[in-house]
């Protein structure tokens, strides 16, 4: 259940209160969001449209924990990450969240295998069994065949399948999407759709995105649109 | 060891310039190799002077002379295990472009005194039987081609004429900074044929029963010969070494400059390298932070990248310096010594990783502190 009046139950895995986030911009303050409410249930799959300029990138950078809020408060499975130091952040990251980002962000002198295993790096877990997530990983992405190939040797789609088998690799609390498809063309976007589709429906993962294509928002149970910082009410709840 | 894979991959991004960056510190670490092995050959003489001997000169003069007289009353002196004393000869072998020291040594005592000059048994036998004998160093002789039952002709420039000495051994040091580059003959020979100077020597050497007693026996000898016609300066052979080096200017200032250039270059040209090489990726090295990469975790593995790079280089610069000083002395013993002690080769590998840490760090700190935020939105 995704709602935007904050009068969410307790249970919500994302809870977001009265958020505000300014920017400085010379001597003018710039209201990028503006008392926004949020919960969204484990399981759930959000899309987030809006025009340029909106503040639907800030949403995910502060849901991420890239970024700190003006005002407000974000709470996510229990963790009220809008408290915490800058290295627990940090921590609190690479457990609970997976990133996929419109331009892949894949390290170009990596393999899809180094890739994918980097977020595991900061684990305990043995070399064996690192390998044996990211080729897990890279199965569910469809990517087994393509382990040892650098970022260069793929197309687009198959470099954004490999960014998702990054960020699912450490099997994180949910899913921060933006743009996943804006740098695809139709048949790679819908592959991916498939795909992100897949993680909400088979494997029960947790997926918020920012995105401009109605296609890719029509698999979202619910869509919401930002518009100059405020979260509309009436937004199309599909689920 | 998981992580360096990932600070490999990154060096092996830009093939050329890591290839440049490290050949830079391979020419600069070779370069420092060489510049402390000529130290070596120059100041070697100091660093190698026994803490436990003292050398007695002319109080006027080095090259003013001392009376053959005074060695029973230093003997005498108490805290004095052993004395022997030695004349400069300059003499001229072929051609004044040969140069190389020649001392008219006591034959009976300068190898008790020396230790270091180690010189085969019945070598040494013959040295004492043969009044026109000569000892002559390793690198000297390998300078020059002597080797034992050479007729070895001299022509005196002090006292002058034709002057021929036996070869009958070849002395090695006891290691290897010690100066092989000396021709030793017998000062008998000397007294025997010189025209003027007879009972005197050139500066006496002092073994010390216990090097504490250096100040003490110091200002004995130098009392008991003040207000005499030749009055002593006696010092520790470290100083006499030391003031002989820098009568050729100062050696070790050169080699500190040169040294001190060379490492700041360096610092610049890998700190300008290690600063592109961040610059140009930090849409990646944001994403390590949002993966959960802490910033220290960052900062760790651009000074890794850094080390990394300084470290190879350093070690193949060094590696090739001391080949090239195990080749042999280039000037073929013109230096006394030309050896890269393995002591030296550590500090120039410390200061290696010092200049990548150094030129490092503030590229690090920068990607340190880079926020997210901006630097995604850069990509």
């Amino acid at each position: 259940m995704v709602r935007v009046d904050g009068r969410g139950n307790g249970d919500s895995l994302v809870r977001v209160r009265d958020l505000d986030k300014k920017y400085q911009r010379g001597s003018e303050e710039i209201d990028v969001l503006q008392g926004l409410n949020l919960d969204v249930d484990k399981g759930d799959f959000v899309a987030f449209m809006g025009p340029s300029g909106s503040g639907k990138t800030t949403l995910l950078n502060l849901l991420g924990g890239l970024d700190l809020p003006t005002a407000g408060n974000i709470t996510v499975a229990g963790d009220e990450i809008t408290r915490m130091s800058a290295g627990k952040l940090t921590a609190w990251r690479a457990r609970h969240v997976g990133f996929i980002f419109q331009m892949y962000n894949l390290i170009p002198v990596l393999t899809a295998f180094q890739n994918v295993e980097l977020p595991l790096l900061l684990t305990k877990l043995s070399k064996s069994d690192r390998r044996r997530h990211v080729e897990t990983a890279l199965g569910i992405v469809g990517l087994s065949d393509r382990l040892d190939h650098y970022p260069r040797q793929l197309s687009g789609g198959q470099e954004q399948r490999v960014a998702i088998a990054r960020a699912i690799v450490a099997d994180p609390t949910f899913l921060l999407c933006d743009e996943p498809t804006g740098d695809l063309d139709r048949k790679s976007a819908e592959e991916v759709m498939v795909l992100i589709d897949r993680l909400v429906n088979e494997h029960g993962k947790t997926v918020l995105m920012v995105t401009h294509d109605p296609r890719a928002a029509e698999r979202a149970h619910a869509v919401l649109h930002l518009d100059k910082g405020v979260l509309v009410e009436g937004a199309r709840v599909t689920a | 060891m998981k992580f360096f894979r990932l600070v490999l991959a990154q060096l092996l991004r830009k093939k050329v310039r890591t290839t440049l960056t490290i050949g830079s510190f391979t020419v600069a670490l070779f370069l420092y190799g060489l510049l402390v092995t000529i130290r070596g050959a120059f100041v070697g003489g100091a660093d190698v002077a026994g803490v436990d001997r003292l050398a007695v000169i002319n109080k006027t003069s080095l090259i003013m002379p001392l009376p053959i007289s005074y060695r029973e009353r230093i003997m005498s002196v108490a805290g004095v295990s052993g004395v022997t004393f030695a004349t400069w000869f300059g003499g001229v072998y072929q051609d004044e472009k040969n140069f190389f020291p020649q001392y008219a040594v006591d034959k009976d005592t300068w190898f008790d005194v020396y230790a270091e000059y180690i010189v085969p048994k019945g070598q040494r036998e013959a040295f004492l039987r043969d009044r026109q004998a000569c000892l002559v160093g390793k690198s000297l002789g390998k300078r020059f081609g002597f080797k034992v039952g050479d007729r070895l002709p001299l022509r005196g420039t002090i006292w002058t004429g034709a002057w021929e000495f036996n070869v009958v051994g070849i002395y090695e040091g006891n290691r290897p900074e010690v100066d092989t580059s000396v021709l030793l003959f017998r000062f008998d020979y000397l007294e025997e044929r010189r025209q003027f100077g007879k009972g005197t020597v050139g500066w006496y050497t002092v073994k010390l029963g216990n090097p504490d007693d250096a100040v003490r026996v110091t200002k004995k000898i130098d009392g008991d010969f003040a207000n005499s016609p030749y009055e002593t300066l006696t010092q520790t052979e470290k100083a006499f070494a030391t003031s002989f080096v820098k009568q050729m200017g100062n050696i070790q200032f050169l080699v500190l400059v040169i040294g001190s250039v060379v490492f700041f270059t360096l610092l610049l040209v890998t700190g300008n390298t290690m600063a592109i090489a961040v610059r140009e990726r930090t849409g990646e090295l944001a994403v390590l932070k949002t993966v959960g990469f802490s910033g220290v975790g960052v900062l760790g593995l651009i000074l890794a990248e850094s080390v990394l790079l300084a470290g190879q280089g350093g070690f193949i610069g060094l590696g090739l310096a001391k080949l090239f000083t195990m080749g042999g002395d280039p000037t073929r013993g013109l230096l006394g010594t030309f050896y890269l002690p393995w002591g030296s080769l550590g500090i120039g590998f410390a200061l290696a990783v010092a200049v990548g840490i150094i030129a490092g760090l503030l590229p690090a700190v920068a990607a340190m502190r880079l926020r997210v935020v901006d630097a995604l939105r850069r990509v």
